[in-house]
């Protein structure tokens, strides 16, 4: 238990009553390399900065080495943390910049031993001058600026002042290093370095890194664990394989490297169906023709003869593009009852127009549950005929009497996207949107926060503002059991 | 072509025309007109005027008081504004109302502040002196000085906060090694904006001290007014102008300094 250096058990936080982080729950270990991850508004960097102690949680217990350090101030913890804009001070050279955190830190002096009382007393002193200089000038050359210390801050170039930014927060000897995107105003290039520096530096001292990007690759590329997050709440925890190869459900997928998403049944153990057609597959356990994600990774899709035994389904080409060291090809495949866009990633080149035949391996289909099956909100009966839900009144074709407690049922594909917020009966925004291979499925949020699923062929933009409307048919509408209505 | 882009640029120059008029009418010609006036007595070129200044013990005893209030006044006025720009950039960073509380005195007429200010005084029976032109020397010139420090503390980015928190800093050490250093472009600009109009003012002085207490400006203020002594009157003009440009040239050299100080 005790290789837990930090633990962050059911941290919630919110910014005037709207919820960032929502009911978090994360152990890292010594010595680990963990990375949160996630769009951006996601609560990646709120949940580091409520470890580095900047935030307080609205709920919940953060520990360190098994202490509780909720209420500690930042500057009591042994973390320091690489900023996203570096921070570093203007006032100060880059020596003094580095020796910032030395100078304030007072060292056991001599060996405790007992004053007349009985109570043990230990010494404190400050750093003396040789030493801060020795340990900066380490740490310079730690990150190759060795001859830079008189320098000005403003003087270096942005890849110099991310290595002091780093020297700056190391040379405390922190348990924890904090990098809230360190690498973000860097260039491609400059940024490729940087990471494979600092791994090395991660694996030389042996210190626990908590590291904050968007960038997926970055993720991947350097991280012993990865932590996934969305809308303040963690979708999984892993290593970078688990979550490449495993993704624990769509959004995870869509994000982490680039997939092909469809909607499925799981007809029987190792047996699935994607729109008319079935696949071997390897996963077992799922209910009975439970509607299910697929995803397959585009560079898990062969092309193969048509002819060939080994075909599983034919496509038509939509588009072959060459990225470097593969082929991108976009196909529609051939099907009984729908067509889906399918992206495959491959060395052989094909020509627009072809049918193609492909192949994947049975290992290679991830079968997901659904995180929801149907939109379900409660609601009540504003008169005979009219349901009101997220702040709207539907109309309906129940016969409930007025002012009964219902639950509301839509299927995704029954929600009515309008382009005008003012056409639909209440207003909401696109908050994500991920492509199954024919149709779009939304999550959108209504004024009141709650999230409706969408299936639909049409397009809008993530923060887009769309009306929402039901027909009264597909409105399921079911009274409420009494025990929920409290 | 080319025609046309000199007559562009020509007729672009037509616009500062008016203002260099009346920098040469209003500013240039006072200069020449003090500089020639030190320079001639009895209608003579001589130096007596400056003999006359430098030799009477009364002038040079202005000139050191106004020089001493000068420097209390904006000591004290960074005393007071110091603090107040901080609380007021840290707690009320978007109220605007708070800021305005402490500039509005900026929008009366000084003169009709200081009547005020003597006004009470009286009332209160304080006995009109030293203590009452250092007070409203302060009361004018505060705003002067928390306006800038203010405008810098604002500026200063948060993140440099959050990363000395991050290095170990408690709050005070916060305040003393990052706060305070990055905010002093803003306390030299304090400091000008004080120093420069309180030892050259009149009439405050005059005014709250019921003329007991002379500051330069008070003098030369006389000399052309009531002695009509034109010359002497513009040596003193020189010696203000001459005080003005030092204090300049010795905030600047401060300002240098410290972004030298950052480079090395």
């Amino acid at each position: 238990m005790d290789d837990k250096i930090i633990e962050i058990k059911n941290v919630y936080k919110s910014y005037d009553d709207k919820p960032v982080v929502k009911n978090v729950s994360l152990s890292i270990r010594r010595g680990e390399f963990v990375t949160l991850l996630g769009p951006s508004g996601c609560g990646k960097t709120t949940t580091l900065r409520m470890i580095a102690g900047f935030e307080q949680p609205t709920e919940g217990r953060i520990f360190f080495n098994g202490q509780d350090i909720t209420d500690l101030p930042p500057h009591k913890r042994n973390i320091n943390t690489v900023f996203q804009k570096y921070a570093l001070f203007p006032h100060l050279s880059v020596f003094g910049n580095i020796a910032f955190g030395l100078k304030l830190k007072v060292v056991p002096d001599g060996a405790p031993y007992v004053d007349k009382k009985g109570n043990e007393v230990q010494k404190m002193r400050r750093l003396t001058k040789k030493e801060i200089a020795d340990k900066v000038n380490s740490a310079l050359k730690m990150v190759d600026l060795e001859d830079y210390g008189h320098r000005s801050v403003n003087s270096l170039s942005g890849g110099q002042q991310q290595r002091v930014a780093i020297a700056r927060a190391l040379v405390n000897e922190p348990q924890v290093l904090l990098l809230d995107e360190p690498l973000g105003a860097l260039d491609l290039k400059m940024r490729k370095d940087m990471q494979l520096e600092l791994m090395s530096m991660h694996k030389k001292l042996g210190i626990t890194f908590v590291y904050v990007t968007h960038d997926q690759e970055e993720a991947l590329t350097m991280s012993d664990t990865i932590v996934v997050m969305k809308d303040g709440v963690i979708q999984q925890i892993g290593t970078p394989s688990k979550v490449y190869d495993e993704p624990a459900n769509a959004f995870v997928a869509d994000f982490i490297g680039e997939s092909n998403i469809f909607s499925g049944t799981m007809v029987k153990d190792c047996c699935v169906e994607i729109s008319g057609n079935t696949f071997q597959c390897v996963d077992k356990g799922f209910k009975r023709n439970e509607p299910i994600d697929v995803i397959i990774r585009p560079e898990d899709i062969k092309i193969v003869d048509v002819e060939d035994k080994k075909c599983l389904l034919k496509a038509e080409v939509l588009s072959c593009v060459f990225k470097g060291d593969h082929y991108q090809v976009t196909a529609l495949t051939y099907g009984e009852e729908e067509r889906n866009e399918i992206i495959i990633h491959d060395n052989v080149k094909v020509e627009t127009g072809d049918t193609i035949g492909l192949y994947v391996k049975p290992f290679d289909f991830h079968i997901m549950h659904k995180s929801r099956l149907i939109n379900t909100v409660e609601g009540v009966i504003y008169e005979q005929g009219v349901v009101e839900f997220c702040e709207g009144r539907f109309p309906c074709n129940s016969t409930l009497p007025e002012g009964t407690n219902v639950k509301v049922s839509i299927d995704f594909d029954d929600v009515e996207l309008t382009d005008d917020e003012e056409d639909g009966v209440i207003g909401a925004t696109v908050i994500s949107s991920i492509y199954k291979g024919s149709y779009w499925q939304y999550i959108v949020r209504t004024d009141d926060y709650y999230d409706f699923f969408v299936d639909t062929e049409y397009e809008w933009l993530t923060n887009d503002r769309v009306g929402i409307k039901v027909a009264p048919d597909k409105l399921i509408v079911e009274a409420a059991d009494e025990k929920q209505d409290n | 072509m080319k025609s046309k882009t000199i007559k562009m640029h020509f007729s672009r120059k037509v616009f500062a025309y008016p203002y260099m008029a009346f920098l040469l009418v209003f500013v240039v010609t006072p200069l020449v007109l003090i500089l020639i006036n030190a320079f001639v007595a009895d209608g003579k070129l001589t130096f007596q005027n400056f003999v006359d200044f430098f030799a009477d013990s009364g002038s040079l005893t202005v000139l050191g008081n106004s020089l001493i209030i000068g420097l209390v006044t904006t000591v004290i006025c960074l005393a007071i504004g110091y603090p107040v720009a901080y609380i007021l950039a840290k707690y009320h960073a978007g109220n605007k109302v708070f800021v305005l509380l402490f500039i509005l005195p900026m929008w009366v007429n000084f003169l009709i502040r200081t009547l005020s200010l003597k006004s009470i005084f009286l009332s209160l029976d304080v006995p009109l002196g030293m203590g009452t032109v250092v007070f409203g020397m302060v009361y004018n010139y505060l705003p002067y000085m928390i306006l800038p420090l203010h405008t810098t503390l604002l500026s200063i980015d948060h993140g440099y906060v959050e990363a000395a928190e991050d290095l170990g800093a408690d709050k005070l050490t916060v305040l003393l090694k990052t706060v305070l250093p990055l905010s002093v472009p803003g306390i030299i600009s304090g400091v000008t904006m004080t120093f420069i109009p309180a030892i050259s003012t009149f009439a405050i002085s005059e005014l709250l001290s019921n003329r007991q207490i002379y500051l330069f400006g008070d003098s030369i203020n006389t000399k052309f007014t009531v002695a009509q002594n034109f010359g002497v009157g513009s040596v003193m003009s020189l010696v203000m102008l001459v005080l003005v440009i030092v204090a300049n040239v010795l905030v600047n050299v401060v300002n240098k300094e410290d972004s030298v100080r950052s480079t090395l």
